[in-house]
């Protein structure tokens, strides 16, 4: 749509820059929190410019042992613990996926659409609904605090499960044929043919998993009691509620600011992809 | 190479015949076009010969060995598929190479085929094209180098023009026969243009509703054709059908027209003639009252209808004709041009 009127052009603006605004400015004053000292971070006004304390609050946040007064593990070691979490369940969604996919749409056996049919009813089973049963089969495993505790019960997906099908049933079905004359069985198909051709659904999958893995908080906080082993997202809760003391704010703000770096870092490094893997339907 | 028996072969899905009893002898190096309208069976048929759909019943012979049951890799076959199956995400080169290195083929081997095939198919400049950067008739040579890098025993080709413009297919059309009669392949075609069944074909293989309507060379069909059906499809513009009473060597077509006929035959019949064998002739018994003309530059198709009747009639002069619609124009019919169909099977009835 290109049209020449001014009116709504600095309309179109004006809603556009009120967006920005509204995202920007609490990663603005999170910034801007984190570079203070703890006595001016105490009083009111909040401030608005960055101080000099930056590198003095993130030495403190990443080595120290986060909020003085505390026990709390190392931030980066929360941070190592947290993309550990999300890089296995988003890795572990992408295999699992792919494979129960592969098999869905190139596999006849019997039952087959009844399996499907399970794999997408359990998208009505998020963790928050099956908790409790599932709590209880990793607490039987033992394991809890570890890092297969984390992520073994997040991995299976029916949404990537699901959009791995979609992308499947547009590959034609010459392409197989052509790969059974060529000679190719079922796995050297899988990996020759059909992964190279699902590169780019797979990185967007990827983003939107690391994300999903890297927010859990409600299941970290469950089953993790060890501080060795808690998550970035769940410990800046944490600090809040840290024991008979007000919140340091410079301390929480840095560590809000660290555990943003990861999932943006993932999006911008995976941007085209990502966009190709969600538009792109040339095969 | 190799030759190819079908015998007796039946494909069903579920209760459903799709192809009936099919008989076939092809001889090793034949270029075997399969043709008919959409839904005949054809690609079926050709899918079932390279092994990616099941044989009901019957048996498929390559080489004198019965392969029903063998995979399509272990039946050393290629196939050219109409959408060219390229792998998008594989040069050319790799594309031509990967069922050779399945194949296990040293390095050495598969690069001096594949620069073979290349040089044949003069695709070398493209070798590291992925296919997205190629035209339609840059990827029909990549799917066909594919096919040549194998080395098969048989060419399996799945209409494999259609995608192409009407120029590029005339050419390609070319180069696909000349290729053949160079390597000297057995191959099966399968396509649903009549032209290109009879430009190509040593043998045709007219397959109708799932039947073979007749198996023979160009010029047998065109001219001795065994069904109504044959004669129909093969030959454009398509030969003209009226009913007829025959009796004495005479036939007697609608509105009181007699023409002579060959054989023995008396009775009901479907009397047929090509548009190209009316001859104008001023006594003629053949009255066409033209409706339109289509000006074709070397000859004029001139459509109309017998005098007196409903029946529809396409006679084809050569050079240049004007006559005004409404005039009426006379034909002659050679008893040798004309052919007979019995009036309910629409089988070819004996000279």
């Amino acid at each position: 749509m290109v049209e020449n009127r001014p009116f709504a052009t600095f309309l179109t603006h004006l809603v556009l820059v009120l967006g920005v605004i509204a995202i920007a400015l609490p990663v603005w004053i999170t910034f801007v929190a984190a570079t203070h000292d703890p006595l001016r971070m105490g009083q009111a006004p909040l401030p608005m410019w960055p101080g000099d304390h930056f590198l003095t609050n993130m030495k403190q946040t990443l080595f120290g042992s986060g909020l003085s007064g505390t026990e709390g593990a190392p931030v980066w070691l929360m941070l190592l613990n947290s993309l550990a979490m999300a890089l296995m369940i988003s890795t572990g969604k992408i295999i699992i996926s792919l494979l129960s996919a592969f098999a869905i749409v190139y596999f006849k056996f019997p039952f087959r659409m009844t399996f499907f049919w399970m794999i997408f009813i359990t998208l009505m089973l998020p963790v928050e609904v099956r908790i409790l049963p599932t709590f209880e089969v990793v607490a039987d495993l033992g394991m809890l605090n570890s890092y297969w505790g984390l992520s073994v019960p997040l991995i299976a997906s029916a949404t990537a499960t699901f959009m791995f099908r979609q992308v499947f049933l547009t590959v034609p079905d010459e392409m197989l044929e052509s790969a059974r004359i060529d000679g190719a069985g079922p796995l050297r198909f899988f990996f020759d043919i059909l992964l190279p051709l699902s590169r780019t659904n797979i990185a967007a999958l990827f983003v939107i998993l690391f994300i999903y893995g890297w927010n859990q908080y409600l299941w970290p906080l469950l089953i993790t009691t060890d501080t060795s082993m808690t998550t970035i997202v769940m410990s800046i809760k944490q600090m809040l509620e840290a024991a008979e003391q007000s919140p340091q704010w410079n301390i929480i703000m840095a560590t809000a600011l660290l555990a943003m770096i990861p999932p943006v870092f993932v999006v911008i490094a995976m941007q085209k992809l990502f966009v190709q893997g969600l538009t792109e339907t040339d095969k | 190479m190799a030759d190819i028996q079908l015998k007796d072969l039946v494909k069903s899905y579920g209760p459903t015949e799709v192809l009936h009893h099919i008989e076939g002898d092809i001889k090793d190096g034949e270029f075997i076009v399969i043709v008919g309208p959409s839904g005949c069976g054809k690609s079926t048929l050709l899918r079932m010969i390279a092994g990616l759909e099941t044989v009901t019943s019957g048996e498929i012979a390559i080489g004198g060995k019965r392969v029903n049951e063998l995979e399509p890799a272990s039946r050393d076959i290629a196939m050219v598929f109409q959408n060219y199956a390229l792998y998008p995400h594989m040069s050319v080169r790799e594309n031509m190479a990967y069922g050779l290195k399945i194949r296990k083929l040293s390095k050495e081997e598969i690069n001096r085929r594949v620069e073979e095939a290349a040089e044949i198919l003069e695709i070398k400049q493209y070798l590291d094209r992925k296919p997205r950067q190629l035209s339609g008739g840059q990827r029909q040579r990549v799917a066909m180098g594919r096919a040549i890098v194998r080395d098969p025993q048989v060419f399996l080709f799945d209409e494999p023009l259609s995608n192409l413009d009407a120029k590029l297919r005339v050419q390609m059309r070319l180069e696909i026969r000349k290729l053949q009669q160079s390597l000297g392949v057995t191959s099966i075609y399968v396509t649903h243009d009549q032209v290109e069944a009879m430009t190509l074909g040593d043998r045709l293989m007219v397959l109708n509703g799932g039947y073979v309507e007749q198996f023979g060379t160009p010029i047998e069909l065109y001219d001795r054709p065994a069904s109504v059906f044959v004669a129909g499809f093969i030959g454009s513009p398509a030969m003209n059908f009226l009913p007829a009473e025959v009796q004495n060597g005479q036939a007697l077509l609608p509105g009181g027209a007699q023409v002579p006929v060959m054989g023995q035959h008396s009775g009901q019949a479907t009397f047929g003639i090509r548009p190209e064998h009316l001859q104008a002739d001023e006594a003629g018994p053949i009255a066409i009252q033209i409706d339109m003309l289509e000006q074709l530059g070397a000859n004029t198709l001139l459509h109309g209808r017998l005098q007196g009747t409903d029946h529809t009639l396409v006679a084809s002069v050569p050079g240049h004709a004007i006559d005004a619609p409404g005039t009426l124009r006379r034909f002659a019919v050679p008893a040798e041009r004309s052919h007979l169909f019995d009036a309910t099977s629409g089988k070819r009835l004996a000279d």
